[in-house]
């Protein structure tokens, strides 16, 4: 192998980048030569035997920070923070065999949640893969269903294209993450660098240009719709800012109310009048009710899942049905519609907008068409379907959020959470205006999430406040993760809300077991403030709704990591509720009593 | 449930899909590369899709392509799904539903032994010739016959072996392409 060639005379002349000459390196420095070069400057992992050559590089490399974790699932997590928060591809670098099995929660987390990353594991050296080594697993096998797709570098001439190619495909069409499994000893073997605008990339993610006909006639069906509805989910904010304000001017010129699921909050701004709330299991009576009645739903970048339609042979039975993905695969999986328009959500948005302008000079809007619909969103929205008891005596958990949102509201803030009752009622009680700024496991539902994702935000943004809004349960499952906070000096907060017990699980068997509240309950809890103390953190305790705002701002002030356990009333249920295996205009309120046939039987199927 | 038909395997409730379940050819190119195959087969056991044949093979070395064809049951809707959710796949470079095309060819070898004597021996090869079946290998007890066509053909041929002394069947799976000038 020569170890210096000089540029090939077939090169391009006008590449002025390429005056380097093409010396072989080793594939670690290669690795890093193209993650250089791709943008990144944050990678979070954990070393192992099988990417020693890989630390060894990073080592003597200033331009690219790395953040240790304690678990390789945080350091998938932390990168899809980093991703959300940033609209950037999120880099990890891990091991082989446990390694890449410990960060496979996390790849199937951002697969569901359509996320961008590059998840880099070391393998054994080639020789010895297929012969149950030391730390040897079949990662590309197992990752195989989780990722977007992945690679096994086979030599290291050809590992910077893999990696170009790579974060072509983690951040176009719908986005994912992406494995490249390298092993140890294309690491050490010298090969040639091949520059991003030089490397093949398959053309395999096909946006098409946006079709006029289908934009034609969505914009007549617009305009003829008497009770509409806008449908948006995390497409709209995977496809960037451009979204978010296409959605707002698409709102604002045809005055239709808007709402969305878990994943698209902030898209639109929640203190915008048009603005329905969350639809959804737990979501607004008025966002349910506009999806269960409208004529004409027109669904941007979101998937008809499960938790937003309900029964499905009762969901929205009268409306015609518009929908808009980047994938054509989500469009008539689970409902079928009468416009599939597949493209990027903001450009087809802009389309439509500009359809929509271009269309009512001629025949005048009628600006009362819509009138007794608005009627009827006002009723359903002076039902107040989040409100709660509150209570003076104990920390009701939907009034630890409210108070968190009213001392945050003026700040950079940036929430996450973990899953569970918590998640619920920080979607339903926390409100967002811009987008990036809600970060939730959505689709895959993880506990343990919202702590490394809040390490991941924060590293991305070093002074922004960063809260991942916890519940008990949840957060004990990545709370080796303080640890890195501390660490890399990362201050997190992370607000427990604290009723000792699984509580959505506990809902669930209060609502379909019976009240057999089988081990749904956190005994043995630890001690938050001494285990933030043991992390070398701040810990902060409230009990009592009076003392709850003055401990608020201690845990905003403090410039370190922070455990705040908020200690809530522990029977308090998510409300509203469609049970499922319920359509959406039947709905459970709060204050109703449940009991174990509120459910039907097949209902009780669900989860 | 809301389904008249047979339950379905969800146990969320669904809409009755429209349409009644057919068979359905799909061409699916593919880049050659190491796992590809599993991907594609990974897939369609994990959404629970049927396979009832599946052919593949590099069928352009240059391009470094190989040719996977499938055989699948399911209603319009569910063959739709099937298709965007291969067409998603990296390494899939399109997806032709080849029984779409009225004028598809479709095509099928087996082999098929029999073990036999006196009449019935002389039967099977009776039935072979007018199968256009070809005897590969033949003892004084056995028969390894050769036989090309669409599967309803071989189908027929291996029913009427039974009787005969039917004792093995290897089958390659379907292929198709189309007819005329056009291609894919």
């Amino acid at each position: 192998m020569p170890t210096a060639i000089s540029t090939s005379p077939l090169s391009r002349p006008a590449e002025a980048q390429d005056i380097r000459p093409r010396v072989a390196k080793a594939g670690a420095e290669l690795l890093l030569d193209a993650l250089e070069e791709q943008g990144v400057d944050l990678i979070f992992g954990y070393p192992g035997g099988a990417v020693l050559p890989i630390y060894d590089a990073l080592f003597k490399r200033d331009s690219i920070r790395h953040v240790m974790v304690r678990h390789e699932q945080g350091a998938v997590h932390a990168a899809e923070g980093y991703a959300r928060s940033t609209g950037k591809v999120g880099v990890v670098l891990v091991t082989s065999g446990p390694g890449a099995t410990n960060a496979v929660t996390g790849l199937a987390d951002a697969l569901l949640d359509s996320i961008p990353l590059v998840c880099i594991t070391g393998q054994v050296a080639r020789p010895l893969i297929g012969t149950d080594a030391f730390q040897e697993c079949d990662t590309v096998g197992i990752t195989r269903s989780c990722t977007k797709y992945n690679y096994l570098v086979p030599t290291a001439h050809k590992l910077s294209t893999i990696v170009h190619e790579a974060f072509h495909i983690a951040r176009n069409g719908r986005p994912g993450p992406v494995v490249i499994d390298i092993p140890k000893d294309v690491q050490f073997e010298q090969g040639l660098y091949t520059a991003r605008a030089d490397a093949q990339k398959r053309n395999c993610i096909v946006t098409p240009p946006v079709n006029q006909a289908q934009i034609e006639q969505t914009v007549e069906m617009m305009r003829h719709a008497r009770r509409p509805v806008l449908y948006t989910g995390g497409g709209v904010i995977n496809a960037g800012r451009r979204a978010s304000e296409a959605l707002r001017m698409l709102a604002r010129e045809t005055g239709f109310p808007v709402t969305s699921t878990l994943m698209g909050l902030g898209a639109f701004p929640a203190s915008d009048p048009q603005w329905l709330g969350m639809l959804g299991m737990h979501g607004s009576l008025e966002a349910n009710g506009a999806m269960h009645d409208c004529d004409l739903m027109i669904a941007i970048g979101a998937r008809f899942d499960d938790r937003i339609t309900g029964r499905l042979d009762a969901f929205s039975p009268n409306s015609r049905k518009v929908h808009i993905d980047i994938d054509p695969s989500s469009i008539n999986k689970n409902v079928r519609v009468d416009i599939g328009i597949v493209g990027n959500a903001g450009e087809v948005m802009e389309a439509i907008v500009a359809e929509w302008r271009r269309r009512r000079r001629p025949e005048p809007h009628d600006g009362a068409r819509l009138d007794s619909w608005r009627a009827q969103i006002a009723k359903w929205r002076n039902r107040k379907s989040f409100s709660f008891e509150n209570c003076d005596r104990q920390i009701k958990p939907q009034f630890a959020i409210e108070r968190l949102f009213a001392l945050t509201r003026d700040r950079n803030v940036y929430v996450t959470t973990e899953v569970g009752q918590h998640q619920m009622w920080a979607a339903q009680h926390f409100h967002f205006d811009e987008p990036n700024r809600w970060m939730t496991s959505g689709g895959l539902g993880t506990m343990g999430y919202g702590l490394p994702a809040a390490i991941g935000v924060q590293a991305a943004h070093r002074d922004a406040l960063v809260i991942d809004i916890a519940g008990d349960a949840s957060v004990q499952m990545t709370m080796q993760e303080m640890s890195t906070a501390v660490q890399h000096d990362l201050p997190v907060k992370i607000f427990i809300l604290n009723n000792a017990y699984l509580g959505m699980v506990r809902q669930w068997q209060e609502l379909l077991h019976g009240g057999r509240y089988s081990h749904s309950y956190s005994d043995s809890l630890p001690d938050f403030v001494k285990l933030a103390e043991a992390y070398g953190c701040v810990g902060l305790r409230a009990r009592t709704p009076a003392e709850l705002d003055a401990k608020i701002i201690e845990m905003i002030e403090v410039k370190k990591p922070v455990l705040f356990d908020c200690v809530v009333t522990r029977e308090e249920n998510v409300f509203p509720m469609i049970p499922s295996g319920a359509a959406h205009n039947e709905m459970l309120f709060g204050g109703h009593h449940v009991s174990g046939d509120e459910i039907s039987e097949e209902g009780r199927a669900l989860v | 449930m809301t389904t008249d038909t047979a339950p379905s395997q969800s146990v969320y409730p669904v809409t009755r899909d429209e349409g009644a379940s057919s068979e359905a050819i799909l061409a699916v190119i593919v880049d050659n590369e190491p796992g590809v195959l599993a991907r594609v087969v990974g897939l369609i056991s994990a959404r629970g899709y049927n396979i009832e044949s599946l052919t593949v093979a590099e069928t352009d070395v240059e391009k470094h392509t190989s040719r996977i064809t499938i055989v699948t049951t399911g209603t319009p809707a569910k063959i739709e799904q099937i298709k965007a959710q291969l067409g998603r796949l990296v390494p899939v470079r399109r997806v032709i539903d080849v029984s779409r095309e009225a004028d598809a060819l479709e095509r099928e070898l087996a082999l098929i032994k029999v073990i036999n004597s006196g009449d019935h021996r002389l039967e099977s090869m009776r039935l072979a010739d007018i199968f256009r079946a070809r005897a590969l290998d033949t003892t004084h007890a056995s028969f390894v016959f050769e036989i090309t066509g669409a599967r309803d053909k071989i189908n027929a041929f291996i029913e009427l072996m039974k009787p005969l002394g039917l004792k093995e069947v290897s089958r390659t799976g379907v292929l198709s392409i189309r007819r005329g000038a056009e291609s894919d």
